[in-house]
């Protein structure tokens, strides 16, 4: 496909995935419009890992202790201010500079690989205890009471921007969730035609070669965390204005594994893929919730180990192979060079798709 | 002095029971570069085969001691022939995969058992130092994990199979050039690892609780020990297990186990991007 195509397809799946935001409400009862805000927030969250793993290389094992402060963040403010506007900038900035100060103790320390995911690991670990055995009168925050195991109930949701008379309806909470989604999806793909997604791409790729060129690759991979940190934490504020509840098993071990799950399911690498795979899964695990008749941890796992078996790239990237295959034939067929041009399109990982 | 003996009996413990469940992690990890995702559930399983077969009326040593590592180290053979063997250098996918056969473990268990389980009685019984009351269990569990070292170090360091695994671990091709079959190593290896957790499994049944999901406890601690003690898999498990043990319980008594468990995870944070090699990089290079 050549790069205009390329666009072009990208520019009509974003102008069908707005019309679809937008006939939701109508199509679908109420109950299932909150089941889809549910797994828009829990997109988000997939998009800042897809991002940071599929672009900046960064296997990051607890991209949930961003969501989670995110979380936290949002509720405490929404609980103090009473006002979900200046909640949802906290929402972003408290976990942007979590991952900040993580991500400096971490790069400018050369720490890569495996040993980056036991540390994220750990830190995500830390916050679960943390949080976990924070209850009682003497942990609280102005008025917000953190709540150790149960959490914090009645959290107020999303309200127009700066008037906490006029909270969101469900519908306007879907539009939000939805239209918050398309709009990092976009900002992402802007930011990965930018130089400085090209010089991640490029890092990722190779670090020593992208030194050597001149980038410095531990500050690209610190933007590339922060940016990762501050989606996730968005994301969590989403979250919290879906259920009004935050409890410290956001932090669990098990919402860690799933996200990579929706990752390698959707395709690494691409940021469409983490988006499908949310869905799907989430999808899936609220079906197999409702029947009883599987374990949705027995699921679960064999999805995973198919995938990683049998399909490692992903539904994404395989089904676009498959279409690029089918193209290529059909331009054969009217006797045209095939890839005459090089696919170069900015965004699309070079190489190691 | 009672005090200082009981809290020292703790921390031996504490270091004791994480040399445990790290040894079959670090053979794994160790020797193949796997990384065992499913290692908290291969705990999980040894402790239900020990409890099920001490309700089965098995005697109990009996059952965690031979049972346990005997059923797990054939859970993985058949693990390794169905799904390791095809990730060899794939280190992120191996860690997804395994990932995904715990899921799948916890699913099948809670399935077939459901969410609870009658736990076993901890056998021998107490005895008291000055004013505080022990078990005799843990000085049991001391001993299990002495002889572990010992038996795996023998193994590694005096056995032809030993000198034929760490051949296969260094140089593959060479060894495969020599005559031995790299492919049998491993899957032995990891049959190996597999038994020695799954005797972890056994051996922590009776002092912890018995439910599908208790390998989650288990695995991060376990994953981090391993990485902190680096590649060396006796002294690197050795000294990151007591070091780690001794400020978990330390921790633990002067704040609350919530908070020793986090000191363990921020020493532990510390310690990597410190010695990013592990431990035993640093320190006992070239050591088994």
């Amino acid at each position: 496909m050549s790069a205009s195509v390329k666009l072009s397809l990208q520019v009509v799946a974003i102008l069908v995935a707005c019309v679809a935001v937008a006939v939701m409400p109508v199509a679908v009862d109420l109950f299932q419009l909150m089941q889809f805000t549910l797994f828009a927030s829990m997109a988000v969250l997939a998009l800042s890992l897809g991002f940071i793993w599929g672009f900046g290389g960064i296997l990051c094992f607890g991209q949930t202790a961003f969501f989670g402060l995110g979380a936290y963040a949002y509720a405490v403010a929404a609980i103090n201010f009473g006002d979900s506007t200046p909640a949802i900038l906290l929402a972003i900035i408290v976990p942007a500079l979590f991952a900040l100060a993580l991500g400096y103790f971490v790069f400018y320390g050369r720490i890569s690989d495996v040993y980056l995911g036991v540390i994220t690991l750990t830190v995500t670990l830390i916050l679960f205890n943390v949080f976990n055995s924070m209850a009682g009168d003497a942990y609280k925050i102005g008025t917000a009471r953190l709540g150790g195991f149960n959490g914090m109930p009645a959290v107020p949701t999303f309200n127009m921007p700066f008037d906490p008379s006029s909270v969101l309806f469900p519908e306007q909470s879907w539009y939000v969730t939805g239209g918050a989604l398309i709009a990092i999806y976009i900002g992402l793909r802007l930011i990965l035609r930018s130089p400085f997604g090209r010089v991640a791409i490029a890092v990722r790729e190779n670090e020593t070669r992208a030194s050597l060129l001149g980038y410095d690759p531990r500050a690209i991979k610190l933007g590339v965390f922060v940016l990762g940190g501050a989606i996730a934490g968005f994301g969590g504020a989403l979250y919290v204005n879906w259920g009004a509840f935050v409890g410290p098993t956001i932090f669990s071990l098990s919402l860690s594994a799933e996200i990579i799950i929706w990752i390698c399911i959707g395709g690494l690498g691409t940021l469409i893929g983490p988006i499908v795979g949310c869905f799907i899964i989430e999808y899936l695990i609220s079906q197999i919730g409702s029947q009883q008749s599987f374990n949705s941890n027995l699921v679960l796992g064999a999805i995973l180990i198919v995938f990683v078996l049998l399909l490692p790239k992903g539904l994404v990237p395989t089904i676009r192979l498959l279409l690029e295959g089918a193209g290529r034939l059909a331009t054969k067929g009217r006797g045209q060079a095939p890839n005459a041009a090089p696919d170069l399109s900015a965004g699309q990982p070079v190489g190691a798709e | 002095m009672d005090l200082v003996a009981i809290l020292g009996l703790n921390v031996v413990n504490g270091a004791a029971s994480l040399f445990l469940l790290c040894l079959g992690l670090a053979i794994i990890f160790g020797m193949m570069r796997i990384i065992n995702l499913a290692h908290g559930e291969f705990v999980m399983l040894g402790a239900y085969a020990a409890v099920i077969a001490a309700n089965a009326g098995v005697n109990i040593f009996v059952a965690m001691l031979i049972v346990a590592p005997l059923f797990v180290g054939l859970v993985g053979i058949v693990v390794e022939r169905c799904l390791i063997q095809f990730l060899y250098g794939r280190l992120v996918d191996s860690m997804l995969a395994t990932w995904g056969l715990s899921l799948l473990i916890i699913g099948l268990v809670t399935t077939i058992f459901g969410n609870t389980m009658q736990g076993v009685p901890t056998p021998l019984g107490g005895f008291a130092i000055g004013a505080y009351r022990t078990s005799y269990y843990t000085l049991f569990l001391l001993a299990v994990a002495i002889a572990m070292l010992a038996l795996v170090y023998g193994v590694l360091r005096y056995t032809r199979f030993g000198l034929i695994a760490r051949a296969v671990m260094q140089n593959p091709e060479m060894a495969a050039v020599l005559g031995v079959n790299p492919a049998r190593v491993y899957m032995a290896t990891f049959a190996l690892g597999a038994a020695v957790t799954g005797l972890a499994g056994g051996v922590l049944a009776p002092v912890s609780g018995i439910t599908p999901v208790m390998g989650g406890a288990y695995v991060a601690k376990a994953f981090i020990t391993v990485v902190g003690g680096g590649a060396a898999i006796i002294s690197g498990t050795v000294s990151a297990s007591g070091l780690f043990g001794f400020v978990n319980q330390l921790g633990a008594y002067f704040t609350t186990p919530v908070y020793g468990e986090v000191i363990l995870f921020v020493s532990a944070i510390i310690l990597i991007r410190l010695l990013p090699q592990g431990i035993s990089g640093r320190f006992f290079k070239g050591t088994v």
